[in-house]
C-alpha cells in the first residue's frame, strides 16, 4: 500500500494551491461570486489553461488525468479556496460525454474554457432519485421533440449547451426508456430562469421545455445502458463534491483554530477552555475520517460497479454528516463574527451545509448504502 | 398532579384566539408565515394592536395593563401566538429595560419612559456586547466619566440588534476600574440622537442587516439618566437576566416550527409518495417531536415555579440551551425536507409584494435562510457555553 499520490499528481496540486493562493483571495472570491455571471471567465480561462479541467479527463478524450484521484486532488484545492467557476457542472456534463462515442471535439472544446455544458436531469419532484424522469421525448420525422422541466441545473444560465434527460418509454421512475440529448442553451422552446444560490457559489436555474424541436443528430443516448451513463457520471461528480467539501471543511477548521488561539475571553486565548479544545479535536478526528472516506471513493471509482457505489454513497454521507459538525461547530466556536457576510468563515460553512443538498443527502446515501450492503 | 389544561384555561386559549382572530391582519401573519421581512412599521403595528388591548407587557404591574395572567396562561399565550403568524415583540423595551426599571429606577424615570414604552414612543435597543467583550461581558470598557451634572460616554458597542430603529439605547458602561471587573459597572439610558454616536450596519451571512456596531465619541449624557446607583449596573444586568426569560426556551416558536415542517414534508414527495411517510425522514420528525413534547413541559414546570416572571438561573440557562438546540434542529430538518430546492436563494422573494411565481414550491424560499440565520441563537443573549457553564457552576456549586 502506498498512500502517496504521483509526484505528477502533487505538482498538479501544488500549482493550483499556489495559484489560487496567489489570485483567489477571499475578497477576489466574494466580487466575482457577486458578478453577472456568477463566475470570472478570466479565472475559467487561466485555471483551464493550467490544465486544471484537463486533469479530470482521461488522455483518450484530450485530457491527462480522469481518475478518482485526479478528480479529488483538484476539487480539494478549489474547496479550500472556495472557488466559485463552474468545474462542477463541467465534471458532470463531461463524464457524461466522456462514455459517449464521438463526442471528443466537444470535451476538448470544454478542457479548453470554451464550451460550457452543464447536464439538465434533476426535475421538481424527483427528490435525490436519478430514476425520476418526468420530461417526454417523442420521435419525429426528422427528429424529436421534447417537454417538461428541470430543476436547480448547475449553472443552467451560463452554459451555451445542455444535456438534457427525457422519457422515451416507461413510467416516471423506470429506469429503463430514458434518453440524453444535446440542446444549444438558445434553442427555441426553452425557457431558463437562472437565479442565485445560498451559498454563492453554484448559480443554477429551473428550465422549462415546451416543444423544443431537436434534429435527429441531438441524440445522445437511448441505448439501454443511458441510466448507467448517468450512475457513473453521478458518481464521479459525487466524489468531487466530497472533496471540495472537504478542502472547505478544512479551512474552516483551520481558521476555527486560529480563531481559538487569538482570541481572548476571561483573560486567556479561548482555545485554552477544554470545553472548546475537546470539541475542536472532535472536528479534526471527523476531518481525518473524511479523507479516509474520500480516497476509498477516489480508489473505487474506476472498480466494479456495487463497490464504486458503496464508497460513493459512503463519502457522499459522512460528508453531510462531518459536514454538517464542522460548519455549525466552526460558526459556534467564532460566536458572533462567525455569523458575518464580511468575514470568510460563514461563506465556508454556507458551502458545505448546501453540498449536502446536490447529488443525494446524507439520508439518501445512508438508505443506499444500506441497500447496497445488503447485497455484498 | 393534573396534566390538562382547566376549564378556565381552555376559556382564556379560547378567547386569545378570538382576538387573534379579530387583530391580527392577513397581511401581518401571511409575512410572518411567508418568512418575508418584517419592517419598523410592521413590528410598530403589531405593538400598538397588543397596547391597545393591554396585552403588551403581561409582566409589568396591573397598572399598566390587562393582564394577570398566570404562567399557563403566559404560555397559552405564547403558543397561540406564534402558531398564529403574529409578529414577535421586540423585546429591549418591553421585556429587557422595563423591568430593571420597575425594580431599581426612580420614579420620574419610571413615569417618563415606562408609558412611552408602551404606546411605542421609544425604540429601545441594548448596548451590552462589545468587539472585545463576548462571553465575557464583564470585561467591557466602553467608558463613562463624570463631568459636573453630566457623563461623557466613550466606547464601542456591537451586536446592536435592530439600533437602526432605535430611539434610545440602554448600555452597560464602566464607570470605574477599581476592584474586580464586574464592580465598575453602570446601567446608563442614552439618547441615540445625542451628538458623538454613530451607528454602522453589520451584514450577517444571509445577507441581512439586523445587527449593528454602535460607536460613542465624548458622548454628553444627563447624570439623571443613570439607573440605579453607579458601579451597581452588573447587579442589575443579571437581574434581566434571569428575569423574563420564561419564554427563553421559544415553546411557541417550536411549536410553530413543527407545524411548518410537517406540513412541508406532507408536500414534498420521495419516490412519489408524501415524504413525511418515508420511515427515515418520519422518524427523524418524530424525534424532533419527542423531544419539543418534553421541553414543553420542562418549560410549564419551570413556568409554574416561578415567581413574579422571575425563574431561577439554573432553569433559565436549561431552558435557553435545549430551546436553541431544539429549533435550530427543527430548522435543519426543514431545510433537508426541501432537497435541492434548498439551495435557491432569491433575497428579493422575501420581500412584501414580491409577484414572480417562486423558484419550486412556495413554502421554500425562507428556509434555507432561517436555518443559517438561527445559528445566532445559541450565540446571543449569553451563548450556550456560558449557559453550560452557569448550570455546571450553580450545580457543582463552583
Amino acid at each position: 500500500m502506498d498512500f502517496n499520490h504521483t509526484e505528477e499528481r502533487r505538482m498538479l496540486a501544488e500549482s493550483l494551491g499556489r495559484y489560487l493562493s496567489d489570485n483567489y483571495a477571499f475578497e477576489t472570491r466574494m466580487e466575482i461570486a457577486a458578478s453577472d455571471a456568477g463566475y470570472s471567465s478570466q479565472k475559467w480561462q487561466e485555471l483551464a489553461e493550467m490544465g486544471v479541467i484537463g486533469a479530470l479527463f482521461s488522455e483518450d478524450k484530450g485530457g491527462f488525468g480522469g481518475t478518482g484521484f485526479d478528480i479529488a486532488v483538484v476539487f480539494e484545492e478549489l474547496g479550500r479556496a472556495g472557488v466559485v467557476e463552474p468545474f462542477l457542472s463541467t465534471l458532470l456534463a463531461g463524464s457524461v460525454l466522456a462514455q459517449l462515442e464521438n463526442r471528443d471535439p466537444l470535451i476538448e472544446s470544454m478542457i479548453a474554457g470554451e464550451d460550457l455544458v452543464t447536464l439538465a436531469h434533476g426535475e421538481a419532484n424527483a427528490h435525490y432519485d436519478l430514476e425520476h424522469v418526468a420530461t417526454t421525448a417523442k420521435q419525429t420525422e426528422d427528429g424529436f421533440v421534447l417537454n417538461g422541466a428541470k430543476a436547480v441545473v448547475l449553472n443552467g444560465g451560463e452554459a451555451n449547451k445542455l444535456i438534457v434527460s427525457a422519457r422515451m418509454s416507461g413510467e416516471t421512475f423506470s429506469q429503463d426508456g430514458i434518453a440524453l440529448f444535446l440542446v444549444d442553451a438558445d434553442q427555441v422552446g426553452l425557457n431558463i430562469r437562472p437565479y442565485p444560490t445560498m451559498d454563492g457559489c453554484s448559480r443554477a436555474a429551473e428550465i422549462s421545455l415546451s416543444n423544443v424541436k431537436l434534429k435527429a443528430d441531438a441524440l445522445l443516448s437511448s441505448t439501454p445502458d443511458t441510466f448507467a451513463i448517468l450512475e457513473t457520471a453521478y458518481a464521479r461528480a459525487i466524489l468531487a463534491v466530497s472533496a471540495e467539501a472537504l478542502g472547505a471543511m478544512a479551512t474552516a477548521t483551520l481558521m476555527t483554530g486560529e480563531y481559538l488561539t487569538t482570541r481572548t475571553q476571561f483573560g486567556q486565548p479561548i482555545g485554552m477552555f477544554q470545553a472548546l479544545q475537546h470539541r475542536m479535536s472532535e472536528m479534526m478526528i471527523e476531518l481525518q475520517q473524511m479523507r479516509s472516506s474520500l480516497i476509498n471513493a477516489a480508489g473505487g471509482l474506476d472498480g466494479d460497479i456495487t463497490t464504486r457505489d458503496k464508497a460513493i454513497s459512503a463519502v457522499k454521507n459522512l460528508t453531510g454528516r462531518v459536514g454538517k459538525l464542522v460548519a455549525e461547530e466552526s460558526i459556534q466556536m467564532h460566536g458572533g463574527i462567525g455569523m458575518t457576510w464580511e468575514y470568510a468563515l460563514p461563506h465556508f460553512a454556507k458551502r458545505i451545509i448546501m453540498i449536502d443538498h446536490l447529488f443525494g443527502d446524507s439520508d439518501h446515501h445512508l438508505e443506499r448504502f444500506a441497500a447496497l450492503s445488503q447485497i455484498s | 398532579m393534573d396534566l390538562k389544561f382547566s376549564a378556565k384555561e381552555d376559556v382564556f386559549r379560547e378567547e386569545v384566539k378570538g382576538f387573534l382572530k379579530e387583530k391580527l391582519t392577513k397581511r401581518l401573519s401571511d409575512k410572518v408565515k411567508a418568512g418575508q421581512r418584517l419592517t419598523k412599521e410592521d413590528y410598530e403595528e403589531w405593538h400598538a394592536v397588543l397596547n391597545e388591548r393591554g396585552w403588551l407587557a403581561p409582566s409589568w404591574p396591573e397598572e399598566y395593563g390587562d393582564t394577570s395572567w398566570s404562567p399557563i396562561d403566559k404560555h397559552i399565550v405564547e403558543e397561540e401566538f406564534a402558531l398564529a403568524g403574529a409578529p414577535r415583540t421586540v423585546p429591549f423595551g418591553v421585556n429587557m429595560l422595563a423591568p430593571v426599571l420597575l425594580k431599581f429606577g426612580s420614579d420620574a424615570q419610571k413615569a417618563h419612559y415606562l408609558p412611552r414604552i408602551l404606546d411605542g414612543t421609544d425604540w429601545w435597543c441594548q448596548g451590552y456586547s462589545e468587539p472585545g467583550a463576548g462571553s465575557d461581558l464583564a470585561s467591557l470598557k466602553t467608558k463613562a466619566e463624570r463631568d459636573g451634572d453630566h457623563y461623557i460616554v466613550n466606547g464601542q458597542k456591537s451586536w446592536t440588534t435592530l439600533g437602526q430603529y432605535a430611539d434610545w439605547i440602554f448600555c452597560l458602561v464602566r464607570t470605574s476600574g477599581e476592584g474586580k471587573k464586574q464592580e465598575g459597572i453602570s446601567f446608563l439610558l442614552i439618547d441615540m440622537k445625542s451628538e458623538g454616536i454613530s451607528v454602522r450596519p453589520i451584514v450577517l451571512l444571509d445577507g441581512e442587516h439586523e445587527v449593528n456596531e454602535v460607536f460613542f465619541d465624548n458622548v454628553k449624557v444627563p447624570a439623571g439618566n443613570l439607573v440605579g446607583e453607579e458601579n451597581k449596573g452588573w447587579t442589575y444586568a443579571k437581574y434581566l437576566l434571569t428575569h423574563e426569560r420564561t419564554g427563553i426556551a421559544g415553546v411557541g416558536f417550536a411549536t410553530a416550527g413543527l407545524e411548518n415542517l410537517k406540513s412541508i414534508a406532507r408536500q414534498q414527495t420521495k419516490r412519489g409518495k408524501p415524504l413525511i411517510e418515508d420511515p427515515l425522514f418520519s422518524a427523524r420528525i418524530a424525534e424532533a417531536e419527542i423531544d419539543l413534547d418534553a421541553m414543553r413541559t420542562t418549560n410549564l414546570r419551570v413556568l409554574a415555579d416561578a415567581t413574579g416572571g422571575a425563574a431561577g438561573g439554573l432553569e433559565s440557562s436549561m431552558l435557553k440551551v435545549k430551546g436553541t438546540v431544539l429549533r435550530q434542529n427543527l430548522n435543519a430538518l426543514t431545510r433537508q425536507a426541501l432537497g435541492p430546492y434548498a439551495l435557491p436563494f432569491v433575497s428579493e422573494a422575501l420581500e412584501e409584494g414580491y409577484n414572480e411565481p417562486p423558484i419550486g414550491p412556495d413554502y421554500a424560499a425562507p428556509v434555507t435562510k432561517q436555518y443559517f440565520n438561527n445559528r445566532k441563537t445559541s450565540i446571543y443573549g449569553g451563548s450556550n457555553e456560558v449557559q453550560k457553564s452557569i448550570i455546571a457552576k450553580l450545580s457543582l456549586g463552583r
